[in-house]
C-alpha cells in the first residue's frame, strides 16, 4: 500500500472526521476524541500564548535591575499567572490531551476512547478551570506564586487566592479524566493481536502519565480544597498561628506537584520514541527498556516529592532518603536517552522537521536531567534552592524538553490531522530559531543562580545584569521560534501539500488510516501480527475483511 | 550596566570551598554527558544520513548495553549522592560552642540580635574564623536565609526555631537574600553580611550601644511577665525551675521525656498546655499575641544562662534513660543530683545572672 | 476477541459504538469505575493523613472535640447506610434477574435511606452551629473556644467547660487554663470534621441524584439481565461512598472516646 501510495499523488479522502459533520454544534457536542483532541489544541494554544505573554513581560521587567517597568506587585501576579497557566493549563494537558487524545485509540486500533462522554465533559472541566483561572486574572490577578505556599497565600495576600484555586482544582479533575479514559483504553479496547509488547511507546509513555493523573492528581485538589477553606473561613490547618503546619501543606503540594512534572515529560517522551525510529528507518533500540522505564518514572517519581523541601526544615534523615530516591529516579530517564541515541547508530536518518526537534530534545533533556543531580546533591541544593538555577532546571526539561516535544509531535502527527503537509522550511527555520533562543535564554540563568540570585525577585543587585539581559534577549528569539510555526500551520490548512496516509513511510495503525482519519478511526477495524517499529521489513498490518 | 560580570560567586565561607568543589565535579559530569550525546546525535545523523541505496542496519537491542548505561548512571549518582549527603551532613551538624546569633523574619526585613544584646536590621556583622550559629523563626509567613557566599540557606518557619551556621573566612560585605517568597516587598527583604577581622569586630562590638547583654534583656522580660511569680527555686513554686533546664531531657506529665531546647521553651511559653512537665499543674496561661519573638529569644537566652552547666542541647545530652533510671519525680531535684555530680562543669562565673534566692546546688 | 464480537449481544441498544461487544462494554465500564474510585481513595486519603498527623500533634484536643459530637446520631447514621447498601446491593440482584419493579422500589429505599442520612447530618451540623462549634469566624457565631456563644452553660457547648466537667472526662489535673488551650485546638479538629464530613456528604449528594437518573431509567426498563451495568457502577459508587463512612465514624466519633469512660 505504501509503496503504491509514495508514486501515485495522494488525494485527500473524501469523507473524514473534520468534513463529516459542519457547524459549531457538531464540534461543541461532538464525542469524537479527534474532535475532542482539536478543541484541547485551540485551548491549549490561548492559554500558552497567554502565558507565554507573561513571560515576555517578566523579561522584559528583569531587564534592568531595579524593577522600573512594572511596580512589585504586578511583577508578583505576573510570574505567578505565567506559571499557573504553563504548569495547569498548558504543559500538563499539552501531548496527553492533544496529541494523546488524537492518536491514543488510533495506535491501539479502537473506534473511540472508553468514554467519550467523559473526554468531552474533561475538556469542560479543562476550560471550567480556565474560566475560574482567567477570571482571577481580569478581576486583578494572584500574586501567590505558582506553588501556594501557606500560610502566605492562605492568610496574607489580599488577591483572589480562592478562585485561582478553584480554577486549578477544577482543571485537575479535567486531566484525571483523561488519564482514567487512557487507562481503560489501554486495558480493555486494543486490537487484536495488539499486545502489551507490540503497544507504541508513545502509548506506554501516556498509560504511565495517566497512572500519575489519577493517583496524584486529587491530591492537589484536597489540598487546594483545605487552602481555600482556611483563607475562607479563617481555620488553622496550615497556619501556625492558629495551630496549623506550613510544611504540611508543602508536602501535600509536592505530592502531587513533583509527580506532576512527569505527567509533563513522560508523553513527551513518547512522541521522541516515535520520531526517532521513524526518522532512522529503524526498531527502537531496546524496546522493553524504553516502556519499562516510563513505568519506573512513574512509580519513583511518586516517592521523591521532598526533594523540594531540602531547606524547609525537613530532618535530616528524611532529606537523606529523598535525595537516595531522587537518584532513583534519574536512571530510567538516562536509560531512554542512551536508547534514543543507540536507535540513531547506523539508521537512514533524514533530518526532517520532527526529527530536528526530537534531536534538540535530547540534548536539552539531558542538561535538564544532568541538572537535576546538582539539584538532588543535598549540600549542593542547600546553595541552588529557589535560585535561578531551579529555574534554569525546570525550563530546560519543561520547554527544551516538553515543549520542543510538542512542537516536534505537533509536525509529526500535522498531515494525519490535518491531512495536508507544513511547508518544511520554514518549519526547520522555525525549530532552528528556537532552539537558539532556548539556550540563550535559559543558559544564562544556570550560571545567575549559582551566583545566587533568587528566583521571583522584581529587583535584583546590578551585577546580575549582563546575564538578565541576555536571558531577555534570548528570550525575544524563543518568542519569534514560537509563533513561526502559527503562522505556517495557518497556511498549510488551505496551501499545504495533501499528505495522504503515510507521508512519513511510517510505522504504527495511525499510518494504516486515511489522513485525516474517519469518525470511526478505521474502515475495518486492523488485527496486528507484527513487532511495533517493524521498519526495515514488511510492517503492513494486515485488515480485516 | 557593567561589561565586566563575574560569572562564580565569591567564596567567603568553611564551606563554599566544598560546595563549589562538588559543583565544578557535577558541572565535569554535565558537560561530559551532554558533549557526548551531543556529538553522539549530530555524528550518527551526519554519518548515516539517508542516502539512496542504504537501508538502516536493524538492531534490536542489546541486555548489555543497557545494564552498561544503568550500572554507569547509577555509579555516578551514587558518588555524588554520597558527596552531597556528606557535606550536608556537615551543614546540618551544629558546631560546637558557636557565636549564637538570634534572627528574625518578618515582612519584609530580617532583625538579629546578638548575644551582647546588639540588634541590626538587615544587616548582620559576624567575625572570620569563628563558627557562627543562626537561630531563625519567622513573625509571619515562611522566610528564607540566604548567603551565597557562605553557601548557605534555610527557610525560616513561623512556628519554630531552625537554624544555620557558617564560618565566615574573608572580610567583606556580602549579599543576604530572602529566598523564599514571601509576598509584595520579596524582594526588598534583603541585606547584607558584613564580615570582619575578629579585631574589628570586637570593636564594632564596642561601639554598638546595647542596652545590656540579651540576657539580662531577657531576665526583664521574665520579670516583667511576672515569670518569677510562679518559676522560682523553692520547693512551694507552682512551676518548675528554670536554673540548669536548658539543654536537658524533661520527663512531662503523661511519661515522655523531651529535651528543653529553644523550641521546647518557646513552645511552653505560647502553647504551656502542650508539654506540661511532670509533678506540675497545667495552670500556665499562654503568652501568645502578647509577647513577642524577639522577647521569648530574649527570655531564651536569659533561661540558658539560668543553667549551672553550659550545656550544648546536641553535644552535650544527658539521655533520656538517665531519667528513666532515676527515680526522682521532680526535675528540679533531678538537676540537683546531677549538678552535684558534675561541679566542676560550672559556668564562668560572671555569665550568671544573679539568682534570686540564692539558693545553689 | 474479533469472535467475540459475532455474539447476540451485538446489536444491543445499549451497546456503544467504540465498544465491539456488550462484554467489553461491561468490562471497560467496571474497570472505569475502579479506577475511578482509585482517584477518590487517593482523595479522601490526603485529608485523612492530614487529619492523623493533627490528631497525634493535638490528641487532647482531638478527643474533646471527639467527645463534643454524638455517637448515638452517628451510629444510628451508620446503621442507616449499611442499610442503604444492602438495599443498593439488592438492586444489582434485582437488576441482574430482570425484576423492574423491584428494582424501582429498592432504587428508591436507597434513595430513602441516603436522605435519612443526610437529614441526621444536617441535624447534626445544626447542633455544631447551635453549640459554636463552627470552626473560624465567616459563618456561625463564631467558634466557642475564642469567644463565640459568650455563654459558659454547658448546654450551650461550650467545650472548655466540657473539657473541665469531671463526670465526662474524671481528669482531675485539667485545670481551667489548660482546658481553654485545649478547646481553642478543637478547632482544628472541627476543621476536619466539617471538611471530611462535608466531603463525603457532598458524594452522597450526587450519589442521590446518580440514583433518581438510574431509577427512571429502571422504570422505563432498560435494565435487564444482557444489561445492567449502570445500575452494577451506580452500586460501586454507593458501596464506596459508605465505606468511606465507615472509616469516617470510628476516626471521628469513635476513637478516643474510652479515654474518658472511666
Amino acid at each position: 500500500m505504501s509503496t503504491a501510495t509514495a508514486i501515485v499523488k495522494p488525494v485527500m479522502p473524501e469523507r473524514h472526521f473534520l468534513n463529516d459533520n459542519y457547524g459549531i454544534r457538531s464540534w461543541l457536542l461532538t464525542k469524537d476524541h479527534k474532535r475532542i483532541a482539536i478543541l484541547y489544541l485551540f485551548s491549549i494554544t490561548f492559554f500558552f500564548l497567554i502565558g507565554g505573554v507573561f513571560a515576555s513581560l517578566i523579561r522584559l521587567h528583569l531587564l534592568t535591575p531595579n524593577g522600573e517597568l512594572f511596580e512589585a506587585d504586578t511583577y508578583n501576579k505576573l510570574f505567578t499567572m505565567h506559571g499557573v497557566n504553563m504548569v495547569f493549563f498548558f504543559l500538563i494537558p499539552s501531548v496527553p490531551a492533544v496529541l494523546g487524545n488524537f492518536l491514543v485509540p488510533i495506535m491501539v486500533g479502537t473506534k473511540d476512547l472508553a468514554f467519550p462522554k467523559i473526554n468531552l465533559l474533561s475538556w469542560y472541566l479543562y476550560m471550567a478551570g480556565g474560566t475560574f483561572s482567567m477570571a482571577a486574572m481580569v478581576s486583578g490577578g494572584v500574586d501567590s506564586g505558582w506553588t501556594f505556599y501557606a500560610p502566605l497565600s492562605s492568610g496574607y495576600l489580599k488577591t483572589h487566592v480562592i478562585m485561582l484555586a478553584v480554577g486549578v482544582i477544577i482543571a485537575g479533575f479535567s486531566s484525571i479524566f483523561t488519564g482514567l479514559n487512557f487507562i481503560v483504553t489501554v486495558h480493555r479496547m486494543r486490537a487484536p493481536g495488539m499486545t502489551w509488547g507490540r503497544l507504541p511507546l508513545f502509548v506506554w509513555s501516556n498509560y504511565a502519565a495517566s497512572l500519575i493523573m489519577i493517583l496524584g492528581t486529587p491530591v492537589i485538589a484536597i489540598t487546594l480544597i483545605l487552602l481555600a477553606l482556611e483563607r475562607g473561613f479563617h481555620i488553622g490547618i496550615f497556619d501556625p498561628k492558629l495551630g496549623g503546619d506550613p510544611v504540611l501543606f508543602q508536602h501535600m503540594f509536592w505530592f502531587y506537584s513533583h509527580p506532576a512534572v512527569y505527567i509533563m515529560i513522560l508523553p513527551g517522551m513518547g512522541v521522541i520514541s516515535e520520531i526517532v525510529p521513524c526518522f532512522s528507518r529503524k526498531r527502537v533500540f531496546g524496546y522493553s527498556f524504553v516502556a519499562f522505564s516510563s513505568v519506573a518514572i512513574a512509580v519513583f517519581g511518586f516517592v521523591v516529592w521532598a526533594h523540594h523541601m531540602f531547606v524547609a526544615g525537613i530532618s535530616v534523615y528524611s532529606a537523606l532518603v529523598f535525595s537516595l530516591l531522587s537518584y532513583a529516579v534519574a536512571i530510567p530517564s538516562a536509560v531512554k536517552v542512551f536508547n534514543w541515541t543507540a536507535t540513531m547508530y547506523k539508521g537512514s536518518i533524514e533530518m526532517s522537521t520532527p526529527m530536528l526537534y526530537a534531536m534538540a530534545f535530547i540534548g536539552l533533556f539531558t542538561i535538564g536531567g544532568l541538572t537535576g543531580l546538582f539539584l538532588a546533591a543535598l549540600g549542593l541544593d542547600i546553595h541552588i534552592h529557589d535560585t535561578y538555577f531551579v529555574i534554569a532546571h525546570f525550563h530546560y526539561v519543561m520547554v527544551g524538553g516538553m515543549v520542543t516535544a510538542y512542537l516536534g509531535g505537533l509536525h509529526f502527527w500535522w498531515p494525519k490531522i490535518t491531512g495536508r503537509m507544513y511547508p518544511e522550511a520554514p518549519a526547520k527555520l522555525a525549530a532552528l530559531i528556537t532552539f537558539i533562543g532556548f539556550n540563550l535564554t535559559f543558559f544564562p540563568q544556570f550560571i545567575l543562580g549559582y551566583m545566587g540570585m533568587p528566583r521571583r525577585y522584581w529587583a535584583y543587585p546590578p551585577e546580575f545584569q549582563v546575564l538578565n539581559v541576555l536571558s531577555s534577549a534570548g528570550a525575544s528569539v524563543l518568542a519569534v521560534g514560537f509563533l513561526l510555526p502559527l503562522l505556517y500551520f495557518a497556511w498549510s490548512l488551505k496551501y499545504g501539500e495533501v499528505a495522504g496516509n503515510n507521508p512519513w513511510q511510517a510505522t504504527g495503525l495511525e499510518w494504516e488510516t486515511s489522513s485525516p482519519p474517519p469518525t470511526h478511526n478505521f474502515h475495518e477495524i486492523p488485527i496486528v501480527t507484527k513487532d511495533p517499529y517493524a521498519y526495515g521489513e514488511d510492517a503492513e498490518v494486515t485488515v480485516v475483511h | 550596566m557593567q561589561l565586566n560580570f563575574p560569572i562564580f560567586p565569591e567564596q567567603a565561607s568553611s564551606m563554599a570551598g566544598q560546595v563549589d568543589a562538588l559543583y565544578l565535579f557535577l558541572v565535569l559530569i554535565t558537560t561530559f554527558f551532554s558533549l557526548l550525546i551531543a556529538i553522539l546525535i549530530l555524528y550518527f545523523a551526519i554519518k548515516y544520513r539517508r542516502t539512496p541505496g542504504r537501508q538502516a542496519e536493524q538492531i534490536h537491542g542489546s541486555t548489555l548495553l543497557e545494564i552498561v548505561w544503568t550500572v554507569i548512571p547509577l555509579g555516578i549518582s551514587m558518588v555524588i549522592f554520597v558527596w552531597g549527603a556528606v557535606i550536608y551532613y556537615h551543614m546540618e551538624r551544629p558546631p560546637a560552642n558557636p557565636l549564637e546569633i538570634y534572627g528574625v523574619g518578618k515582612q519584609w526585613m530580617w532583625k538579629f540580635q546578638h548575644p551582647g544584646g546588639q540588634r541590626e536590621i538587615n544587616t548582620l556583622h559576624v567575625p572570620t574564623g569563628r563558627d557562627v550559629k543562626v537561630t531563625l523563626i519567622s513573625q509571619d509567613v515562611i522566610h528564607s536565609f540566604f548567603v551565597p557566599a557562605f553557601r548557605v540557606k534555610q527557610d525560616v518557619l513561623p512556628n519554630r526555631y531552625v537554624f544555620t551556621w557558617f564560618k565566615a573566612t574573608q572580610p567583606g560585605t556580602y549579599h543576604l537574600f530572602c529566598s523564599q517568597y514571601c509576598g509584595t516587598k520579596h524582594s526588598g527583604m534583603v541585606g547584607q553580611v558584613v564580615v570582619m577581622t575578629p579585631e574589628d569586630y570586637a570593636s564594632w562590638l564596642a561601639s554598638g550601644k546595647a542596652e545590656g547583654s540579651l540576657a539580662s534583656l531577657g531576665e526583664k522580660a521574665f520579670q516583667q511577665y511576672g515569670c518569677t511569680t510562679c518559676h522560682r527555686p523553692d520547693s512551694g513554686a507552682r512551676g518548675p525551675n528554670l536554673e540548669g533546664v536548658y539543654g536537658r531531657p524533661i520527663r512531662l506529665t503523661d511519661n515522655r521525656v523531651v529535651l528543653a531546647d529553644d523550641n521546647y521553651i518557646r513552645e511552653s511559653i505560647l502553647e504551656p498546655n502542650a508539654k506540661v512537665v511532670s509533678g506540675f499543674q497545667s495552670i500556665m496561661p499562654t503568652f501568645r499575641g502578647v509577647v513577642s519573638e524577639d522577647e521569648i529569644i530574649a527570655i531564651t537566652e536569659y533561661i540558658k544562662h539560668l543553667s549551672p552547666q553550659q550545656a550544648n542541647p546536641l553535644n552535650n545530652r544527658s539521655t533520656p534513660t538517665e531519667i528513666r533510671d532515676s527515680e526522682v519525680p521532680n526535675i528540679q531535684q533531678q538537676n540537683k543530683q546531677q549538678n552535684q555530680q558534675q561541679p566542676a562543669q560550672q559556668t564562668p562565673q560572671g555569665k550568671r545572672p544573679a539568682n534570686p534566692s540564692g539558693k545553689k546546688p | 476477541m474479533s469472535t467475540s464480537q459475532t455474539t447476540t449481544t451485538d446489536h444491543h441498544p445499549a451497546l456503544a459504538h467504540q465498544f465491539d461487544s456488550m462484554e467489553q462494554q461491561q468490562e471497560a465500564s467496571t474497570f472505569g469505575m475502579w479506577v475511578f474510585l482509585l482517584t477518590e481513595l487517593m482523595m479522601f486519603g490526603g485529608l485523612f493523613t492530614a487529619y492523623l498527623i493533627y490528631r497525634l500533634k493535638y490528641y487532647p484536643a482531638f478527643v474533646a472535640g471527639s467527645t463534643s459530637i454524638s455517637v448515638s446520631w452517628g451510629f444510628a447514621n451508620t446503621l442507616v447506610l449499611i442499610a442503604s447498601s444492602f438495599t443498593m446491593a439488592m438492586t444489582v440482584w434485582a437488576a441482574q434477574n430482570g425484576k423492574r419493579k423491584t428494582q424501582v422500589w429498592l432504587l428508591l429505599a436507597t434513595m430513602v435511606l441516603g436522605t435519612a442520612f443526610l437529614g441526621v447530618k444536617a441535624k447534626e451540623y445544626y447542633d455544631k452551629w447551635d453549640e459554636c462549634h463552627i470552626p473560624g469566624h465567616v459563618i456561625g457565631k463564631g467558634f466557642n473556644a475564642w469567644g463565640g456563644c459568650s455563654a459558659t452553660d454547658k448546654s450551650l457547648g461550650n467545650i472548655a467547660e466540657e473539657i473541665r466537667d469531671p463526670k465526662a472526662h474524671g481528669n482531675p489535673n485539667v485545670t481551667e487554663v489548660s482546658a481553654e488551650q485545649t478547646a481553642k485546638r478543637t478547632e482544628i479538629f472541627f476543621s476536619f470534621y466539617f471538611a471530611m464530613t462535608g466531603l463525603h456528604a457532598f458524594h452522597m449528594v450526587i450519589g442521590l441524584g446518580l440514583l433518581a437518573w438510574l431509577t427512571l431509567r429502571a422504570r422505563s426498563g432498560e435494565f435487564g439481565p444482557a444489561y445492567y451495568t449502570p445500575i452494577e457502577l451506580g452500586g460501586l459508587y454507593w458501596h464506596f461512598v459508605d465505606i468511606v463512612w465507615i472509616f469516617l465514624f470510628p476516626l471521628l466519633y469513635l476513637i478516643s472516646r474510652h479515654q474518658h469512660g472511666v
